[in-house]
């Protein structure tokens, strides 16, 4: 095989599970939430960075947002990523998940020959886990979900998939499409000799809906097929009693309580 | 509008990656419009060989949602049993054609399933699709999408439910893919609007702390995925409905990712959202002293033990045993919290539950808000009251 090409999707989330919405707005609080990237993500440019130590490769990794997006390429640089493609354009804005991996997939094929493409399993925002499937559908190539391991041998991967009930390896002819779950590894730190080499900015391109040959009318909010209509924070009803008395009180009179709607 | 070249193809591909509604195909080595085409042109650019050119009129086809119709359910089975959340979906499935005074078609793909029709159908399917043959005893992606995406783009239902299992999230975006049309993972609450057939499906992201409410109003079908344990089946004996049987073949794009072995996880896994009473125990337990407590009040009342994400971490419980979010979702008749805060996390597993009993030393804790009856006080004092006066 010709050295190994390796393409990792990621996404920069907002970074905690505190968010909050706007009762007013009924929209994401998104002030003051820092971003950061997708945990599972992660736990990808490294499987992408094992393989290249193994086999030698070239890393890209590929993110879609907002400008500010790009502070998730500087990270995986620093973890020895070689190359990153920043998609952003303000067409691109509202696209869900089947338009993202519509866009992703064009920027993968505008960026050349690939073997590999790795996707976290899910996204800690939206959780979908839509869009590596959505991108091997686009590219008619074979999907594996659920990876916790992969090994590479003579153009065929491998794959240890992580199911409900039990553990099932499959292997597949590359090019293919892989998502992986947290289990795969331990993603290393940042390295500072990766950082020095990050700082300078020629590892990154960016792209927009013109390079990639794309009508407007295919992208964003406009082509996506799903709307969210509303956000909001789930309701829990107070719905019952507390049950007064000390412990032997307490438990008497909940025995009772069970009794009486025919639970015990 | 496209007009195409025959002769000038060299069946790169590159327009039917081009595409988003998958408006132009390659049959063979011929590119074909479908119907799907809305004359965009977007592939025209990408073509090289001059095989797709420009008709000049722009007219936009897309297709007619009114002739969808029907809600349809993706049941999965394991070694030829079907699970219970294609029940649970063939309940809701009932529901939602009932309001549009439409039917259910439930679509089963395994080996050895011939049988399995009557079961779907008592549950609320009036129709059954069985594809049964070796080749699809397990799961794999590719002639999974081709088989169903092939009586889906046939038959033209409204919407498609699956369940949010490892098949149900491998197989649906992919799907929806084929199909062009929007999806929406592991919903807790679908609506359907009677006149207009808009389904509003409702789910949570960030962990639990945000709900989110989608639609796909101008596509059709309407996908979406639901977790095991969220809708609830509805059995009658005496429903009847018709069982129709998929001639199907292996095709060798079916072979593109092989299995090679599977292992089974040791089992304790499914028997939780079965349990009628769970007794569940959170950090509040403190140790292995606390943890042997819940496992007495369970033995007393025949439960099983579920666990918050806190005592998982603390080593107390396997992850099997863990509700919410990022665990199980449960519906037990009774469920009763043990030194739980009631974090959204473990709330979204286990607040369907007929029942729910809270012992929590912090009368402000959030679980009494979900509780019908609380318990302020010690669970080192009230368990033990509890098991005394019980036995
Ligand atoms: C993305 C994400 C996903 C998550 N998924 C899940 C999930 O699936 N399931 C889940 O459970 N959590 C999940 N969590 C974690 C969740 O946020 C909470 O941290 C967790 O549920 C807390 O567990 P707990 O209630 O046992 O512990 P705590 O919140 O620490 O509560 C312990 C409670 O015990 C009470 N207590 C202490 N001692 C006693 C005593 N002697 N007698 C009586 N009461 C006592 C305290 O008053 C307190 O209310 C998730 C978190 C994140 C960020």
């Amino acid at each position: 095989m010709k050295g190994l090409k390796i393409i990792v999707a990621v996404k920069q989330v907002p970074g905690t599970d505190e968010v909050r919405t706007d009762p007013k707005t009924n929209s994401l609080i998104r002030q003051g939430v820092p971003g950061i990237l997708n945990p599972e993500d992660r736990n990808a440019v490294e499987a992408a960075l094992c393989l290249k130590e193994k086999h030698g490769a070239a890393v890209t990794a590929l993110t879609m947002g907002p400008p500010e997006a790009g502070d998730v390429l500087e990270e995986v640089f620093a973890m020895g990523v070689d190359k990153g493609i920043l998609l952003t354009d303000m067409a691109f804005a509202g696209s869900d998940t089947l338009i993202t991996a519509f866009i992703l997939s064009r920027a993968i094929i505008k960026s050349g020959r690939f073997d590999l493409i790795l996707c976290g399993r899910h996204a800690i925002d939206g959780e979908t886990a839509q869009v590596g499937p959505q991108i091997a559908g686009f590219m008619d190539l074979p999907q594996v979900t659920y990876a916790e391991e992969i090994v590479l041998e003579k153009g065929f991967i491998t794959v240890r998939r992580d199911l409900e009930d039990c553990q099932e390896w499959v292997k597949v002819k590359l090019p293919a499409v892989v998502t992986v779950t947290s289990r795969i590894n331990r993603p290393r730190y940042p390295s500072l000799y990766n950082v020095q080499t990050a700082c300078d900015g020629s590892l990154l391109t960016t792209w927009g809906a013109e390079d990639l040959k794309v009508p407007a009318s295919m992208l964003g909010l406009d082509a996506s097929p799903t709307v969210i209509k509303k956000i909001f924070e789930p309701d829990h009803k107070k719905r019952g009693e507390i049950i007064p008395g000390d412990e032997k009180e307490m438990a008497a009179s909940l025995i009772e309580k069970l009794k009486g709607v025919n639970v015990i | 509008m496209i007009t195409l070249i025959p002769e000038n193809c060299n069946a790169c591909r590159q327009c039917t990656y081009a595409c988003l509604y998958g408006g132009i195909v390659l049959e063979g080595k011929t590119p074909v419009r479908t119907d799907s085409c809305t004359g965009c042109d977007a592939c025209i650019d990408i073509c090289k060989t001059g095989a797709i050119v420009s008709s000049g009129q722009n007219i936009r086809l897309g297709h007619d949602i009114a002739e969808y119709k029907g809600v349809w359910v993706i049941a999965e089975q394991r070694q030829g049993h079907i699970l219970p959340v294609a029940l649970e979906l063939l309940g809701k499935a009932r529901e939602l054609a009932d309001i549009r005074e439409t039917g259910v078609t439930a679509v089963l793909l395994g080996d050895g399933v011939d049988k399995s029709g009557d079961l779907l159908i008592k549950h609320g399917a009036d129709r059954v699709f069985i594809a049964s043959a070796p080749f699809l005893g397990s799961y794999r992606t590719s002639p999974f999408v081709r088989i169903i995406s092939g009586v889906i783009k046939e038959h033209r239902p409204e919407i498609v439910l699956f369940g949010a299992t490892a098949m149900g999230r491998d197989l649906a975006p992919r799907l929806a893919n084929s199909l062009r049309t929007g999806l929406t993972a592991d919903c807790t609450q679908l609506e359907m609007s009677a006149d207009d057939g808009v389904l509003l499906q409702t789910k949570p992201a960030f962990g639990g702390n945000i709900m989110a409410a989608i639609t796909a109003a101008n596509h059709r079908p309407q996908m979406a995925t639901v977790r095991p344990g969220v809708m609830q089946p509805v059995c009658s004996p005496s429903r009847k409905g018709d069982t129709v049987f998929l001639d199907v073949r292996e095709e060798h794009s079916d072979t593109i990712v092989s299995i090679l072995k599977t292992v089974k996880k040791k089992q304790s896994r499914a028997t939780l959202e079965k349990a009628d009473i769970i007794i569940s125990g959170g950090r509040g337990l403190g140790d292995s002293k606390g943890f042997k407590l819940l496992k007495d009040l369970a033995a007393v009342f025949s439960g099983q033990i579920g666990a918050s994400r806190a005592a998982v971490d603390m080593g107390l419980i396997d992850h099997d045993h863990q509700v919410g979010q990022t665990g199980r979702t449960v519906r037990p008749c009774l469920y009763i919290a043990c030194g739980i805060s009631g974090a959204v996390q473990h709330l979204a597993g286990m607040q369907s539950s007929d029942i729910i009993v809270a012992i929590n030393k912090d009368p402000k804790a959030p679980i009494f808000q979900v509780a019908d009856f609380g318990l302020v006080g010690d669970l080192n004092r009230i368990i033990p009251e509890i098991i005394e006066q019980l036995k």
